[in-house]
C-alpha cells in the first residue's frame, strides 16, 4: 500500500501538485527520514532542492576569528588518512568534496556545479553511472584551477593499496574516468542505488594532482603537503600542530559569494568535553565545542546564565546491546565463541525477549542522555524513509519473568533462576565510559528482579576497541553473553550500517575477527533482504526491504537497541553553525557566521 | 673533573640503552592497537590496516623491532608516528619549548617561594611565620594539581573572569601585547605546579638549614662577630643546598610527569599532552621517544646534580 501511495505521491511532486517540502514531511509521517525522502524524490526523477542555507553576511570576511574546540585535537591533515572525526573535520577545513550532506539529508553542492538527477542526466537509468559536473573557474589555494583530472588522480591515489588510504573502502569498487576538463563519471560495477558515496562528504575530498601525484602508493607518506594542506576550501592553511592546534586565514578567492564570514579559523585540541562545554557554554572563550559527551545535567547547569547553549544533530547512531548466539565459555578447536558452539542460554529466542523487556529505556534516558537521546525499539534510525514503524519496545519486569517461566527458568531459593541445574547468569561487558556504566547498573537492577544473575564487566576502551588479535577483551571476540556499544552512522544509507550482520560477515578466528557480525548471528531472511536491498534501484522498494531487515532483527531479538544519538554540540549565542547529523561537523563551514548582535 | 663529567656520560650509555630495551618490550607487549580506529570503521576495509601494519613493520618480531628502532635511533631518526603520519621529533620539537616555559616557570617560582620561606623559617624555628609556612606548605603538597587546578579555573575564569582557562598556542597581538599575552595564559598552570612544587621544596629547605645551623662552624662563624645575614647567607645555606639540589635535580624529571596533569588541565600543547594523546592512540613510536626523553631527563640531570655537588661543597671530590 505505501508503495503504491508513494508513487503516486512522486508523481505529484514532480508535476509540480505537490511541493517537496510538503513530501517530505508527508514521508516523516510514514516513518521515513528526510534524507531517504530526498533521495526517493531523486531516484525518482525529481531533482534535489538546492537548500539554501540561511545565509545573512553580504561580503566576503570581517566576522573576525571563528575558535572552535575540539577535545581532541587533528592528529594530521589528509582526509585520506584520516581517523576519525578529528582528522576529517581538520583536513575539512581547506580541502573540499564535491557535495555534502546537509540536516534533512539533501545534497548540497561544494565543489559540484549540480546535483545529479536523472532530470539532468547525472544519474544513469540503470544506476550503474553518475555524471557529476564541477563547478567552472574553481582555484586551489596556489592559484591551479580544480579540474576533473584532480578527481581522477584522488580515485587513483585512494585506490592504490599501498597509499594505505583509509577511502579505500569508497574507492575502491568504482570506476572514474574524465569527460571532459569539468566532468567525470562514476562507474559503478553492479546498480548501486546509494551513488552519493564517492567524492561527496568525509571522504569525497578531493586532493590536487599537481601536488600529490609524485606521492602517490608508496611514497604516500613522504609528501610535505600532508603537513601543508592546499585545497579549495574557504580557508587558507596556516599553521598545524598535531593534537594541538589547526589554523587557517580567509579564502579571498574562494568559490562561493560572500563566503567565507570568517577573517580566521582556529581548531584548538585536547583536554575533555566537560570544560571545553564551559569555555564555550559558561566563558565563552571559544565559539564552538565539538561532541559534547557529557551528561545532560552537567550541560543544562552551564547552560544557566551562561554565554552559550548545546546544538543537536539528529543523525543514525545507535547504543545498544549484543547478544552472543554463540558459546564464550566453550572453546572449540582453540576457539572461545566459536560458529560451531551455541549459546547455551540466550539462543532461547524467550530469554532473549525477556532481556529486552528488562531494559528500562525510558530511565536510561531520564538519568543519563536526557536531550542527547531518543528511545528507540529499532537498530536503523534513520534517515526517515529507512525506520520502522513496525516495531515496539517496552519494560516489564513481570512479562519477563513470564518468559523465563515459559522457556524453563525456575526460580532458586537464592533468587537466581536455572534449568537443569544451570544458574541463569550472564556476562554483560562494554567499554569504561560513564554512561555505559551507568547503563549497565540500570540492566543489572532490573535483570535482579527476574532472577537473572548479571555480572558486570568494564574494558578500557583502548583494548575494547582494538583489532588486537592477541587479546581475549575485545569487542570483536566477544567472549562474554551481552555487550554493549555504539555504532555511528557515518552516511544517510542503511547498506553499510545494516550489512555487518550478513551471515557471512560473522567474527571468526579464521578472519582475525576482522567481521563485523560479532553476535555470531545467522539468519538467511535477514541475508537475502540486504542482499536484494543492495542491488534494488527502486528506492521505494529498498526502503521497505531494509525495514524488513531491520524488523527480522528486532523479532529475534538479536539486539537490543538502548538510544538512539543525537550529536551534541556547544555553541556561543551568536553563533550561527550549519549542523547536519549526516556529515561531520565542519562540512559546511563555509555557510557558519556570526549574527551581528549577539 | 672533565674526566669525571665523561666517565658519568660513559656510564650512561649502557643505562639508556637498558631502560629503552624494557621501554621497547612494555610497550609492545602491552595491549591495543594503533590501528584500532581504523578498524572500527565499517567504511575502512581491513586490507588498510594490514598495509599500515606492513608499512611500519608491525608484524616482524620484537628484537627485529627492536634492533631496527635502535640503528635509527643511532642515525638520530626518532621514528615515524603511526597517527599523525609525521617524524616524531617535529612532533616532539613542536612541543618542546611550551614545556620548557612553563615548567621552567613554575621551577623558578618554586625555588622563588621555597628558598626565603625555608631559609627564614629555619632561622626562627617554631615562630608564628614558622608555623604558617609549614601548614602551608602541607596543604601545598597534600592538593594533587588536578584539584588545584580546576579550583583555579573555577575561581579565576569562571567566577572572576580575569584569566583564560585555554592554553592557545597562538597569542594575539606583537610586543608588549603579546608578552602580556604570554604571561596571562601561564599565570594558572605556573601558580598550580610551581606552589605544589614549592611547598614540598619548602619543608626540605626547612630542614636541611636546620640541620647545617646547629652545626659548630656556624656557631664558630657567629663567635667571630659576623653578622647574622652573612653567616646564614655564606656559609649556613651554602652547605644546606647540597641535599636542595638533589631534591630538585631528581624532581625534574617528576616535574615533567606532574606537569602531564596540568598540561591536560588547560590544554597546553606541550610534551605531556602529547604523551597522554599518544597513550590513548596507541601510537607506540611517540610514546617510546617520549619516555626516553624522559629517562634520558633522569639521567642528566642525576649528572648535574653530581657536578653541583662538587661546586657546592669542594670536600666532594671527584674520583
Amino acid at each position: 500500500m505505501l508503495d503504491t501511495e508513494l508513487r503516486t505521491m512522486i508523481d505529484e511532486v514532480k508535476d509540480g501538485r505537490m511541493d517537496r517540502r510538503g513530501f517530505v514531511q508527508r514521508m516523516l509521517a510514514f516513518g521515513l527520514t528526510a534524507p531517504m525522502a530526498t533521495q526517493l524524490l531523486a531516484i525518482g526523477g525529481v531533482a534535489m532542492a538546492q537548500s539554501p542555507a540561511p545565509y545573512k553576511p553580504t561580503k566576503r570576511g570581517g566576522g573576525g576569528p571563528l575558535k572552535l574546540l575540539w577535545w581532541q585535537g587533528a592528529t594530521l591533515l589528509n582526509p585520506h588518512f584520516a581517523t576519525g572525526t578529528k582528522d576529517q573535520d581538520g583536513s575539512r577545513l581547506f580541502y573540499e568534496p564535491l557535495a555534502s550532506w546537509d540536516g534533512d539529508g539533501n545534497l548540497n553542492p561544494i565543489l559540484a556545479a549540480e546535483i545529479p538527477s536523472i532530470k539532468n542526466g547525472g544519474l544513469a537509468a540503470d544506476a550503474k553511472s553518475v555524471t557529476w559536473k564541477i563547478k567552472p573557474g574553481v582555484k586551489w589555494h596556489d592559484g591551479k584551477p580544480l579540474t576533473a583530472d584532480d578527481l581522477v588522480f584522488t580515485w587513483e591515489y585512494s585506490n592504490d593499496p599501498a597509499t594505505a588510504a583509509v577511502s579505500k573502502g569508497v574507492y575502491g569498487d568504482i570506476k572514474v574516468e574524465k569527460v571532459d576538463d569539468l566532468t567525470v563519471r562514476v562507474l559503478f560495477k553492479a546498480p548501486t542505488p546509494f551513488w552519493a558515496n564517492a567524492f561527496v562528504g568525509a571522504y569525497g575530498c578531493i586532493l590536487p594532482k599537481h601536488l600529490f601525484a609524485e606521492y602517490k602508493g608508496a611514497k604516500s607518506r613522504e609528501a610535505p603537503n600532508n603537513l601543508k594542506p592546499i585545497g579549495t576550501g574557504p580557508y587558507k592553511f596556516v599553521e598545524f600542530k598535531p593534537g594541538d592546534v589547526v589554523r587557517g586565514e580567509i579564502n579571498m578567492d574562494y568559490h562561493m559569494p560572500n563566503r567565507p564570514h570568517f577573517d580566521t579559523v582556529e581548531m584548538k585540541g585536547g583536554g575533555d568535553a566537560v570544560s571545553a562545554a564551559r569555555a564555550v557554554i559558561q566563558t565563552g572563550e571559544y565559539d564552538f565545542a565539538w561532541n559534547m559527551q557529557v551528561e545532560d545535567e552537567v550541560l543544562l547547569r552551564l547552560e544557566k546564565g551562561g554565554k552559550g547553549k548545546t546544538s543537536y544533530a539528529v543523525g543514525g547512531d545507535i547504543e545498544f546491546i549484543m547478544i552472543n548466539f554463540t558459546d564464550p565459555n566453550t572453546e572449540v578447536d582453540g576457539e572461545r565463541s566459536s560458529m560451531k558452539t551455541k549459546h547455551p542460554i540466550l539462543s532461547d529466542a524467550k530469554v532473549r525477549k525477556a532481556l529486552s523487556l528488562l531494559v528500562d529505556r525510558e530511565a536510561v534516558q531520564k538519568v543519563i542522555y536526557g536531550r542527547a537521546g531518543r528511545i528507540t525499539a529499532n537498530y536503523l534510525n534513520g534517515p526517515a524513509q529507512y525506520v520502522s514503524k513496525n516495531t515496539s519496545w517496552e519494560f516489564s519486569i513481570e512479562k519477563a519473568n513470564k518468559l523465563l517461566d515459559e522457556a524453563g527458568w525456575k526460580l532458586g531459593a537464592d533468587g537466581v533462576r536455572e534449568k537443569d541445574g544451570k544458574k541463569l547468569k550472564l556476562v554483560y561487558q562494554t567499554s569504561i565510559n560513564g554512561p555505559r556504566q551507568k547503563t549497565q547498573a540500570i540492566v543489572k537492577q532490573a535483570c535482579q528482579k527476574a532472577g537473572i544473575d548479571v555480572e558486570l564487566k568494564s574494558v578500557v576502551a583502548s583494548v575494547f576497541f582494538s583489532s588486537d588479535v592477541a587479546n581475549p577483551d575485545t569487542y570483536s571476540k566477544f567472549y562474554a553473553d551481552l555487550e554493549m556499544f555504539q555504532i555511528p552512522m557515518t552516511q544517510p544509507d542503511p547498506a553499510l550500517h545494516m550489512r555487518r550482520y550478513l551471515s557471512k560477515n560473522v567474527a571468526t578466528k579464521e578472519n582475525k575477527w576482522q567481521g563485523q557480525n560479532f553476535p555470531r548471528w545467522v539468519n538467511k531472511e535477514f541475508d537475502a533482504a540486504i542482499e536484494q536491498a543492495e542491488g534494488e534501484i527502486d528506492p521505494i522498494k529498498r526502503a521497505s526491504l531494509y525495514i524488513k531487515a531491520n524488523d527480522i532483527m528486532w523479532q529475534d531479538t538479536m539486539v537490543i537497541p538502548v538510544m538512539h544519538r543525537l550529536k551534541v554540540e556547544a555553541t556561543s549565542n551568536s553563533l550561527r553553525p550549519v549542523l547536519s547529523g549526516w556529515s561531520n561537523e565542519t562540512d559546511n563551514i563555509q555557510d557558519w557566521y556570526r549574527e551581528a548582535t549577539g | 673533573m672533565g674526566q669525571y663529567v665523561l666517565r658519568r656520560l660513559l656510564i650512561a650509555v649502557p643505562s639508556l640503552l637498558g631502560i629503552s630495551l624494557v621501554l621497547f618490550i612494555v610497550l609492545a607487549l602491552a595491549p591495543g592497537d594503533p590501528f584500532s580506529e581504523l578498524a572500527t570503521n565499517p567504511n575502512v576495509p581491513p586490507e588498510v590496516g594490514a598495509a599500515l601494519r606492513a608499512k611500519f613493520g608491525l608484524d616482524d618480531p620484537i628484537y627485529i623491532r627492536y634492533l631496527r628502532w635502535l640503528a635509527a635511533m643511532a642515525q638520530g631518526d626518532w621514528g615515524f608516528s603511526f597517527v599523525s603520519r609525521m617524524n616524531v621529533d617535529t612532533l616532539i620539537l613542536q612541543r618542546l619549548p611550551t614545556t620548557l616555559y612553563v615548567i621552567g616557570s613554575a621551577q623558578i617560582l618554586a625555588l622563588l617561594v621555597a628558598i626565603p620561606v625555608g631559609v627564614f623559617a629555619a632561622t626562627r624555628p617554631y615562630s608564628i611565620f614558622d608555623q604558617i609556612a609549614n601548614t602551608l606548605a602541607f596543604i601545598g603538597f597534600s592538593l594533587p594539581t588536578f584539584f588545584t587546578g580546576l579550583l583555579f579555573i573555577l575561581i579565576f575564569s569562571v567566577t572572576l573572569d580575569w584569566l583564560p582557562f585555554v592554553y592557545s598556542t597562538d597569542v594575539k597581538g606583537t610586543g608588549i601585547s603579546w608578552l602580556f599575552g604570554q604571561i596571562r595564559q601561564a599565570i594558572m598552570p605556573v601558580m598550580v605546579l610551581g606552589l605544589f612544587q614549592g611547598a614540598s621544596m619548602t619543608r626540605f629547605v626547612r630542614s636541611a638549614m636546620l640541620d647545617v645551623i646547629r652545626l659548630d662552624y656556624v656557631t664558630t662563624a657567629r663567635a667571630k662577630g659576623l653578622g647574622q645575614a652573612r653567616v646564614i647567607v655564606k656559609h649556613a645555606m651554602r652547605n644546606a643546598m647540597i641535599p636542595v639540589v638533589t631534591l630538585i635535580a631528581l624532581q625534574m624529571p617528576a616535574i615533567f610527569g606532574g606537569a602531564i596533569v596540568t598540561e591536560q588541565i588547560f590544554r597546553i600543547p606541550g610534551i605531556g599532552s602529547l604523551l597522554i594523546s599518544s597513550i590513548l592512540s596507541n601510537d607506540t613510536p611517540v610514546i617510546m621517544a617520549v619516555t626516553f626523553v624522559f629517562a634520558c631527563l633522569v639521567v642528566f640531570f642525576n649528572l648535574i646534580a653530581d657536578v653541583l655537588y662538587g661546586w657546592l661543597d669542594p670536600r666532594i671530590s671527584f674520583r
